[in-house]
């Protein structure tokens, strides 16, 4: 059983494709994706016992910090793009999306939602910064310098001229229901995208 | 006797291979070199760790570095004070686990440890070989690797593993007999040397060949070696192993008495370690061998055949790779394994990458370090599920000479 987030990028990643995996953590995704749908590529982490975990399950990881961009990738190299809980904690988000952008025609990104009406009871009601399962840090150990919401992403993209192919988001350890759907800003805990270049 | 030396053999740590014997190889088919010179015959000093399984597919290859050797793991006898070179990495429970893996370790052609080499008898001068002996590659090493690889019924190697010059050697595998390669671990390393990795080893030949004991090579007709000249050589060399910080937490300014004496002897403690690795590698290595070391090293290069693209160079590899560089080390710094690391991305092999903090620098790759330690067992352990390798039990050197 993977993570909520993970289990819906599975099924965004073709089979046999080959991709870039930003922040892949333990390898998990990474090792379901080539065991069951032939997938090939690497995993980027900067994470020592991550690197271990993915080297010790056979998934091929590079040790690299994102916040140094994807200069040693080519253009066009890979089918997809993938980044996972990362793109709050780098220095340019903006930057790294044209990066992933640049390297493949898709790229899936994932980042807690900080318009999660939790966190905005934190914020709103209680005037404290938000803690929260998918934002677990105080104020002052956080690596998350780039909080967004859902709304913001989209602006994003939209600023770009990026093709929003799918959004989604998570909620706790699942996919949210009808209300998440309806109102993704307000009742989705992780935002899931699928954007392309147009 | 009973000394100190024996207590610290029986003391020594867990993990040891324990008491190895050499073992040497004879070849009589001719080796053709990358020079356009021809090796009538020769002969490879090896030891090996570990015991061979049935299907001899547990056999790991270890290729060494510039001043290394076979002895990579164990003591000769219970007075050595020292371990092998590589003891940190080879052993029982190690990242090369010898209870799984069946290990190699040869003295590379050219070498002055044992296999034919400029110490060794020419049979068609009836002299020394010399400066005469010729100019060896990492090619011709990796040619005549696989030759001992014959000689002992290995087929294909679970591993190949090397740092620095060593990690070349496991390059040239991959591309050579991409075939007989399983796994490749390439430490410390660089696909091709710098400007001024050059220039550091034209220093050290340039201080061996101007040594007036040099005899343009033919020092033991004369009954001489020239000290000075490698000790300068190992100086120069010895610098560029460590890193500025770890000279500096070792010695720092330390003086060796209490005043400046205002003179020329040895004041700085550092100069006075740098002079003792000088003087004892001048009396163990020989000065051919060191210069046609730093030439195999200068010359390596795989893109060169590739109108510069390694990429392309290593585009008959078929297996995965890990690579590993150690933050402190200018010598071969982290950006160099990093262009291997991205000509490997580039070509789509199978490869991780691991830049391991060591204040050590290039010499880190020789010691052992928790991460350094445990990302090499990681990938030694995922080799061995894949191999299906089951523990061989075996202790010590144990292969009986195979037809």
């Amino acid at each position: 059983m993977m993570r909520a987030d993970l289990e819906l990028i599975y099924d965004w990643v073709p089979e046999g494709a080959h991709v870039l995996d930003l922040a892949c953590g333990d390898g998990e995704l990474l090792e379901t994706l080539a065991n069951n749908k032939g997938v090939t590529g690497y995993g980027l982490e900067i994470d020592h016992d991550g690197i271990n975990a993915c080297v010790a399950r056979g998934v091929n990881v590079i040790e690299h910090n994102l916040d140094d961009g994807l200069s040693s990738f080519c253009d066009n190299s890979y089918d997809q793009v993938i980044m996972t809980q990362a793109l709050q904690a780098l220095r340019r988000p903006d930057k790294m999306l044209d990066e992933m952008l640049r390297v493949a025609e898709e790229g899936i990104i994932t980042f807690p939602n900080f318009a999660y009406w939790r966190h905005r009871v934190h914020l709103g009601l209680r005037g404290y910064m938000p803690v929260s399962k998918s934002l677990p840090h105080a104020w002052y150990d956080t690596p998350n310098i780039h909080l967004s919401t859902f709304n913001d992403f989209e602006h994003l993209c939209r600023e770009k001229g990026l093709v929003i192919v799918d959004r989604a988001v998570g909620v706790g350890d699942h996919q949210g229901h009808w209300k998440s759907r309806l109102w993704p800003n307000l009742f989705g805990e992780i935002a899931i995208f699928r954007v392309r270049r147009r | 006797m009973p000394d100190s030396d024996t207590l610290a053999f029986a003391d020594r740590p867990t993990g040891s291979v324990g008491l190895v014997t050499p073992h040497v190889a004879r070849f009589d088919t001719p080796l053709a070199l990358a020079c356009g010179k021809v090796l009538p015959a020769y002969e490879l000093i090896y030891e090996t760790y570990g015991t061979l399984n049935a299907e001899r597919s547990n056999a790991v290859l270890i290729c060494h570095a510039l001043s290394g050797h076979h002895h990579a793991a164990g003591y000769h006898s219970e007075e050595d004070r020292k371990p092998g070179w590589w003891d940190a990495h080879i052993g029982p429970g190690k990242a090369i686990d010898t209870n799984r893996f069946f290990v190699v370790s040869l003295n590379n052609l050219g070498g002055c440890h044992g296999s034919t080499g400029p110490v060794s008898h020419n049979p068609d001068t009836g002299r020394q070989w010399g400066p005469e002996f010729p100019m060896v590659t990492v090619s011709d090493w990796v040619a005549s690797q696989a030759r001992l690889a014959d000689h002992l019924g290995i087929e294909r190697w679970a591993a190949a593993v090397g740092g620095s010059l060593g990690g070349m050697q496991v390059m040239q595998w991959t591309m050579t007999y991409p075939e007989r390669v399983a796994n490749a671990v390439v430490i410390a390393a660089t696909p091709r040397l710098s400007a001024q990795n050059i220039a550091f080893n034209e220093v050290a030949r340039q201080a061996i060949r101007s040594d007036q004991e040099f005899f343009d090579g033919w020092y033991a007709e004369h009954d001489t070696v020239p000290k000075r000249g490698l000790k300068l050589a190992r100086m120069v060399g010895h610098i560029t192993y460590l890193s500025e910080d770890a000279m500096g937490s070792k010695f720092g300014r330390d003086l060796r008495s209490d005043d400046l004496n205002f003179g020329f002897d040895v004041e700085f403690q550092v100069e006075s370690y740098l002079r003792y690795q000088g003087d004892t590698f001048s009396t163990a290595f020989d000065a051919n061998t060191y210069l046609l070391m730093t030439k195999a090293l200068d010359y390596f290069d795989p893109s060169a055949t590739q109108g510069g693209d390694l990429s392309k160079a290593l585009a008959p590899a078929q297996c995965p790779f890990l690579i590993v560089s150690f933050t402190t080390d200018w010598r071969f710094p982290p950006s160099r394994s990093r262009e291997l690391v991205d000509a490997l991305t580039r070509a789509g092999k199978a490869v991780s990458y691991a830049n391991i903090d060591s204040p050590h620098g290039h010499d880190a790759f020789l010691l052992s370090e928790p991460r350094y330690d445990a990302i090499f067992s990681a990938f030694m352990n995922r080799a061995a599920r894949e191999l299906n390798l089951a523990e061989t039990g075996g202790d010590g050197a144990s292969l009986e000479e195979t037809p």
